[in-house]
């Protein structure tokens, strides 16, 4: 695929193989599915600040105004919460994120001119889309969407009769996530081979750069733990519609006894939380190498501990797959295994500790050039270490018996993994804009959507802690029903002030995102004075990357502001000078 | 209408910042710059806002931790509950120490090193001496961390029973607590999902006769001191038991019996002294269950002995209460 063939309109923007062009439908859909799930937390967040107030917002849904009873009740709120998460979590924070920048920036950073295979990368995009309109489709429903949470525990995912959602909204459900996770097999086999295989001359692992380790290093988690959660989806398929007992027991409901006997619901939540915790490592990892990337070039200095940040996600992973059950101390699992968990867990904060200085020290003595990029870089780092450090709660057993499923949790999962996994796909799409599209962001509107993003997030989920240590379980419809959390409406009001201003910044990004791409200004080659690959090829876009020869690799990608170089950046591809030793 | 206006305002927002960029582009285009390129002079206003926006930030948590100290749970009214509150107090005196040194550092350097064109950063790859330090400290004190909490745990999940232990079964269903005494005996008699019929919610076995004497409530009286075991059943879903005040959770399964042990410290109310007269001991769902998932509740009520025997002894047994009625 050497050189650059025609292409049609089909093949060029719908059934594409160009991995360039398949990054952009990741990020577009991506960044649909984003609006649509911040716009149901609005809707609830109105709720939660305004009981049984119906507000604009409400009108928008599918519900509303097929067959509207009356306002949003509670079953419709557990929907919006489901449908939320679920949105957030899978289509945005995991295919918009990683099958975004992953498309994009692995065959571009490691010098080679495609993925190892177009074609199943084309279909990992239409099998994540067809995910994508099966999962909308259930909001149309006339029972409602899944409402049984995200992380849809049976029996109350299982039973129609315990919530309307576990109905066909729940069949739906189990449909678009099977899609969604042979899609992001496809993508992950793919990023693997490509990575391992398809590096150019002279690029080793150990000159890869950050962005690449961590997109590896996810890309494994995922073809690790996806399957275990499609194996766990099928196991629900069959308790629902074929009369297994896999996860259901002495069950009553609506007067009926079911006939179902000797499964455990608990087996549920041990599968779906070994792909639940290194999900959130999916979501992480991503952003973490998209800010060591972006944080180096601003800065103009070499990521500062290159080996320990690559040793630092590696035992990151690796520690990922023995842990999931801290999200089970409360389901009555012998208390040794809780022990064992706590352990694990904790141990996690050593090398994301580890990171975070590291990040403080690539910044220490900088040359810090405030690209609206390195903005969202800095609000991930700064929001790694305020939601981090509420990990160590949470992680512990003992502490975590009074803040499980409370709004504790609501507030420390949003900043770590929401915020922070969010952030950085904020500066991956600032920085790389120019790459995708040949042309800039507006700076000051990014500057703007950073700082009213920056204080609207914490504005939301920092007060969240306080509602967890007041005792507020997450998932209320509304907290009127119980007299202790009567003094908590003042919060509840601030937070959704703030949420619904972090909402409406987030029309400057929409705005600045398609209005340059048509008009924005032309961007030169190497807008940020970049080291690495990507920056060579040439502005516009054609198929195979770069027009003759693969770039050749000879030194590492954070050769900045080295002593004795001219520019304060020195492209991968330039030959070591002589008696010049690698970093 | 609100509609339209909504739409108007939405379209007119739009078209205001197309002309925004618009113009400043054309100013740049006067000036001979490129409008995105970012100068010294934004360097130094963004360098500014970190300090300001983040110090604001840091002022802001501060705060809130002073404004809504009050709304936070009153210290724990059982005796695990104590430690894990003196490990709350650790843990989070820790982890906030941590939070102000570091996110001060962070926007600190943000504005100290913000950039100009004249200036070149310091090339600083890797220092093994300060890789190892800043790894060490975390792992030691993490490992005190994990000693002190699993100690805590080991306690707190502590069910052995003793002759005054209490038994009671807690049990769940859409959307109501029920609960059942041990009766004389401090044996609960045994119970069958299938055998739930008419006024035997519970399901309970009366043939075994450790059931005789059981006594079914929808509230739970508790005796101050007095070591009690809880045992959680589920009819339909999983629920999840929280008695925040006692620190107590654990979740309701269908198909298996969980439980959890502990022992009130103060009577209800002597909590209405210090809390104010409206004050209640309340299990909560806290495990999502259906519609009515965020109003489950029955009340609590810690005693003295003399209270609660006077209580108990007005309750039927599930003998008079089940059998007789047939």
């Amino acid at each position: 695929m050497s050189e650059h063939h025609k292409e049609s309109f089909i093949t060029k923007y719908v059934f594409t193989m160009d991995h360039k062009m398949i990054a952009k439908q990741f990020l577009i859909t991506g960044m649909f599915m984003a609006v649509v799930g911040m716009l149901m937390s609005a809707i609830f967040r109105v709720q939660l600040a305004n009981p049984g107030e119906s507000s604009i917002l409400y009108s928008l849904l599918p519900g509303a105004w097929l067959n509207d009873a009356g306002g949003l009740n509670p079953d419709k709120y557990l929907a919006l919460v489901t449908m939320h998460g679920t949105i957030l979590v899978f289509w945005v924070l995991t295919a918009g994120l990683s099958g975004t920048f992953a498309n994009f920036l692995i065959p571009l950073q490691i010098g080679a001119r495609d993925m190892a295979s177009g074609f199943l990368n084309m279909l990992s995009y239409w099998f994540f889309f067809i995910a994508t309109v099966v999962l909308l489709s259930s909001l149309f429903v006339e029972t409602g969407p899944a409402s049984g949470g995200w992380t849809i525990y049976p029996p109350l995912s299982a039973l129609p009769q315990a919530i309307p959602g576990s109905g066909t909204g729940m069949t739906l459900w189990l449909i678009s996530i099977t899609l969604f996770v042979v899609g992001s097999l496809l993508g992950g086999l793919n990023y693997i081979v490509t990575i391992l295989n398809l590096r150019t001359i002279g690029m080793t692992m150990q000159r890869l750069p950050l962005t690449i380790w961590a997109l590896l290093i996810t890309a494994i988690l995922g073809v690790l733990s996806f399957p275990v959660l499609l194996s766990c989806g099928l196991l629900l398929i069959f308790d629902r519609s074929f009369g297994t007992s896999f996860y259901l027991s002495d069950i009553i409901i609506n007067g009926e006894a079911l006939h179902n006997e000797g499964g455990s619901p608990i087996l549920f939540e041990h599968l779906f939380w070994f792909l639940g915790h290194p999900e959130v490592y999916i979501i992480l990892l991503p952003a973490l190498g998209i800010v060591s990337e972006v944080i180096a070039v601003n800065s103009r200095k070499p990521i500062f501990g290159y080996k320990a940040m690559v040793g630092a996600l590696l035992l990151i992973a690796f520690l990922s797959f023995i842990v999931w059950g801290h999200h089970m101390f409360m389901t009555g699992m012998n208390p040794f295994l809780g022990s064992v968990f706590t352990f694990t867990t904790l141990l996690i904060a050593i090398p994301s500790a580890v990171k975070v200085f590291n990040y403080l020290a690539t910044l220490w003595r900088g040359n810090i050039r405030f690209t609206p990029a390195m903005l969202f870089a800095i609000g991930t780092v700064s929001a790694f270490i305020t939601g981090g450090l509420t990990g160590i709660i949470l992680g512990d057993s003992a502490l975590d018996i009074n803040v499980h499923d409370t709004y504790f949790v609501v507030g420390h999962f949003h900043i770590v993994m929401g915020l922070s996994a969010i952030y950085g796909m904020f500066a991956g799409v600032y920085h790389w804009f120019p790459k995708m599209y040949g042309r800039m962001m507006n700076k000051n509107l990014g500057y703007i959507h950073f700082w009213g993003t920056f204080i609207c997030a914490y504005g939301v989920f920092f007060p969240m802690h306080f509602l967890g240590l007041a005792g507020l379980p997450r998932r209320y419809y509304s907290n009127s029903a119980f007299p202790m959390f009567d003094g908590l409406s003042d919060i509840n009001e601030l937070i959704t002030f703030f949420a619904l201003a972090g909402a409406i910044v987030q029309v400057f990004f929409l705005f600045n995102f398609f209005y340059s791409i048509f008009k924005g200004t032309k961007s030169s080659q190497n807008p940020w004075k970049s080291n690495t690959l990507e920056w060579t090829t040439p502005v516009e876009r054609i198929h195979g990357n770069w027009p003759g020869e693969l770039p050749v690799v000879t030194r590492w990608a954070y050769d900045y502001s080295k002593p004795g170089a001219e520019e304060d950046f020195i492209l991968q591809t330039e030959p070591l000078k002589e008696g010049e030793i690698e970093h | 209408m609100t509609n339209i206006l909504i739409v108007v305002v939405v379209i007119l927002l739009l078209a205001t910042l197309v002309q925004i960029v618009r113009v400043s582009e054309l100013l740049s285009d006067i000036k001979n710059k490129d409008v995105n390129e970012v100068t010294d002079k934004d360097n130094n206003t963004q360098g500014i806002l970190f300090l300001i926006v983040g110090f604001g930030f840091l002022i802001f948590v501060v705060w809130q931790m002073v404004t809504w100290n009050h709304l936070l749970l009153p210290p724990a009214s059982s005796v695990h509950g104590a430690q894990i509150d003196t490990l709350m107090k650790i843990s989070m005196g820790l982890i906030l120490i941590v939070f102000f040194v570091l996110s001060p550092i962070l926007f600190y350097f943000l504005y100290k090193y913000r950039g100009k064109k004249s200036n070149k950063a310091y090339f600083f790859s890797h220092n093994n001496k300060l890789e190892v330090v800043w790894t060490i400290v975390p792992t030691i004190i993490l490992t005190s961390l994990i000693i002190f909490g699993l100690k805590t745990w080991d306690k707190s999940m502590n069910v052995d029973v003793s002759e005054s232990t209490t038994i009671i079964e807690v049990y769940a269903q859409q959307f109501n607590w029920n609960a059942r005494y041990s009766g004389q005996d401090n044996t609960l008699g045994k119970a069958n999902f299938r055998l739930v019929k008419g006024s035997n919610i519970l399901g309970v076995d009366m043939l075994d006769a450790s059931s005789a004497d059981d006594k079914m409530s929808r509230e739970v009286h508790l005796v101050i001191d007095k070591p009690v075991l809880l045992k959680f059943r589920s009819q339909d879903v999983i629920h999840s038991a929280f008695l925040p005040h006692f620190r107590v959770q654990m979740n309701c399964v269908p198909g298996m019996t969980t439980q959890f042990g502990f022992t009130p410290t103060k009577t209800t109310a002597q909590m209405k002294e210090t809390e104010g007269d409206d004050f209640e001991y309340i299990l909560l769902c806290n495990k999502i269950c259906g519609a009515s998932h965020y109003n489950m509740q029955m009340k609590f009520i810690v005693e003295t002995q003399e209270e609660y025997d006077v209580w108990l002894d007005s309750q039927e047994n599930l003998e008079s209460k089940l059998l007789t009625q047939k």
